[in-house]
């Protein structure tokens, strides 16, 4: 029998150890394979250096990469805090049977596979697609949006919005609908009644949907490989390739950690300034 | 022109009823309570007066200005809702601020009335706190402060003391009823609690079903129940049958109860309403009515005892002077003064349907 002490621990070691095991081991084994040594002749040689480090602290080519990436997950952010709010307004505003019918449209870019969406999107934005043939008809003629940051962003946005919307509408739930109207009564517009009593209370919400949007937008993958191409490089594709095309692997694996890294720093810097700023007012 | 008038106020939900043709006239300075259980149509009421609920029919006139079309926001009526709807993000004196910020009110003057205000409710010294650091009555007396702020012409109150514990209750009634005194704002109360509505209203309004059953002083309404519904609700009633025999009424054969009011046809059949504090025990000889006690209940100050006679099952309650009570499953007399017999007014078709 084991004493009361340790029973919460044994009951949570199965997923510790798989917590362990899936995360923290490779984790670790990438923060090993960054220290080693690299040569394009012989491969991955062991032992300890910074070079991979030193390499992509050095040189400005990264940096431009890891600057692109940033401004591409911080306007992906933006964008999702600018249209997904209001969503989850409206949404939370709707009667029974509409409710559930949009929140399924909003959560149908997960359901379906990135690869096809991502063409899909390619179809639209590419030279010929409807966007174009839209802006030939008005006169503006062709614009190239394949492969440049524009569609990344647009795709991104389209993927990551349910992320925004469903924190968001989460803490308007919680909101007390009469609040709305005791601000109405006491002679506030609308428009005033959503800046200073809504949108206060659902600060937690857009700041749990940014981190959530900001962090996967910034490892995105598929949707930079697939719309951005060669052109647009961003970190995550940068690392597929030192891996899989260069197969410089302690390279990739420090490019990986520094993503890490600064996305960490990111998160919790915004959390503590904003949180903070929050936790003062709530208590929450 | 009274202050406030509600002329044939209904709204209707596709073929729900929720308020039927209401009529009210409310003078400057009075504190009304609306009283009836829940779906009478009284939240309707106030939700239309308010401006949350556009009325299906009727109009809504205020100081002889017709507001039945204006927006929640342009009517300045004060609320405090059941909730209290506090502003969570903001302290009490921001919360109480508000309003005032609205009417653009300079920042000088707007603190001095913030400050003035919450003194009224005696809550100078948590301006600085946010509303989940008080307690239930605290927040209510900040609803209270931040609707009377603004000054508005009439306070609407939505159940304001239904989330606070029954002494707290009692205890801000009488707070209620002093600041609206102090301040003489006309003022409309929803509740479905009759005792609140009876100690603190000027009138009160009695709905059944979406219909105004009753409009009456406090005591009247109590004395002179105007329908079976307000006998039973307001108040606990005995209802018993009488036949009309001249000018008796007969309870039962050999008890006769003089007729009050109005005359009624020979041998037509009326109902009597007898509170059960109008009953009291008496002697053998001075005994109108034999009962049996067939339970006691102790209610702090008075004995409630649940008898049976020849008019059925009663409730007499007798004030706890100190002295023992009568015991269980003994015979008493029971006995009453003429004139506290009640007879309730026919119901239109209801005879037939009971």
């Amino acid at each position: 029998m084991t004493s009361g002490r340790a029973l919460p621990y044994a009951l949570s070691a199965p997923a510790l150890a798989l917590f362990g095991l899936m995360v923290l081991l490779p984790l670790a084994l990438t923060a090993a394979l960054s220290f080693q040594r690299f040569s394009h002749d012989t491969g991955v040689q062991g032992g300890f250096t910074l070079a991979a480090y030193i390499a992509v602290l050095g040189d400005s080519y990264y940096w431009e990469i890891f600057g692109r990436t940033g401004w591409v997950a911080l306007l992906t952010t933006l964008l999702c805090v600018l249209i997904g709010a209001p969503e989850a307004y409206i949404l939370s505003r709707m009667r029974a049977p509409w409710r559930s019918v949009f929140l399924l449209v909003i959560l149908a870019p997960l359901l379906v596979s990135v690869v096809v969406r991502a063409f899909g999107w390619s179809l639209v934005l590419g030279p010929a697609g409807f966007v174009n043939q839209f802006f030939e008809w008005v006169g503006i003629g062709r614009v190239r949006m394949l492969y440049t940051p524009i569609a990344v962003v647009v795709a991104l946005v389209h993927v990551m919005l349910p992320f925004m919307v469903i924190p968001v509408w989460t803490s308007l739930q919680k909101l007390d609908p009469q609040v709305e109207n005791a601000a109405l009564s006491l002679g506030a517009s609308r428009f005033t009644v959503l800046r200073r009593v809504v949108l206060p209370q659902v600060t937690p919400g857009l700041l749990s949907g940014g981190l959530i949007v900001f962090a996967l937008s910034a490892s995105a993958l598929a949707i930079p490989g697939l719309l951005g191409g060669r052109r647009v490089k961003m970190v995550a594709t940068l690392i597929y390739d030192e891996y899989l095309h260069e197969l410089n692997w302690p390279l990739g694996a420090a490019i990986a950690l520094a993503l890490l890294v600064v996305n960490l720093v990111v998160m919790l810097a915004t959390n503590a300034i904003l949180e903070g700023n929050y936790r003062k007012r709530m208590g929450a | 022109m009274s202050f406030l008038v509600l002329d044939g106020l209904s709204k209707s939900y596709g073929d729900v009823h929720a308020l039927v043709d209401m009529h009210l006239a409310v003078e400057r300075g009075e504190f009304i309570g609306l009283l009836g259980p829940s779906g009478c149509g009284k939240t309707t009421t106030l939700q239309a007066l308010a401006g949350f609920v556009q009325p299906t029919r009727g109009r809504i006139v205020l100081d002889g200005r017709d507001i039945t079309a204006l927006p929640a926001n342009r009517r300045g009526l004060g609320i405090v809702f059941q909730s209290y709807a506090l502003f969570p993000h903001m302290t009490v004196a921001q919360n109480v601020a508000f309003g005032l910020e609205m009417r653009q009110v300079p920042t000088a003057e707007r603190a001095a009335r913030v400050a003035r205000m919450l003194e009224l409710v005696h809550l100078g010294e948590l301006a600085a706190r946010y509303p989940r650091e008080l307690s239930g009555g605290q927040r209510q007396r900040v609803a209270v402060a931040r609707a009377l702020v603004i000054e508005p012409p009439v306070l609407l109150l939505d159940e304001p003391l239904s989330n606070l514990d029954a002494k707290l209750r009692e205890a801000m009634q009488f707070e209620l009823r002093r600041i609206q005194r102090k301040l003489g704002t006309t003022t409309i109360m929803v509740t479905h609690d009759q005792a609140e509505a009876l100690s603190i209203s000027d009138r009160v309004v009695v709905m059944h079903a979406g219909r105004v059953q009753q409009i009456d002083a406090p005591h009247r309404l109590y004395e002179h129940p105007q329908s079976r519904f307000i006998s039973s609700f307001v108040g606990k009633t005995n209802l018993v049958s009488a036949t009309v025999r001249g000018t008796w009424m007969e309870l039962a054969p050999g008890l006769r109860v003089p007729l009050a009011g109005a005359a009624a046809a020979e041998g037509s059949t009326l109902t009597v309403c007898l509170r059960p504090e109008k009953l009291a025990f008496a002697d053998a000889a001075e005994g109108r009515l034999p009962v049996r006690i067939e339970e006691r209940f102790f209610l702090g100050s008075q004995w409630l005892y649940r008898v049976s006679s020849a008019l059925g099952d009663l409730e007499v309650a007798c004030a706890n002077d100190g002295r023992p009570p009568r015991p269980e499953q003994a015979q008493a007399q029971l006995t009453w003064s003429d004139d506290v017999a009640r007879v309730l007014p026919p119901e239109p078709g209801s005879d037939a349907a009971s």
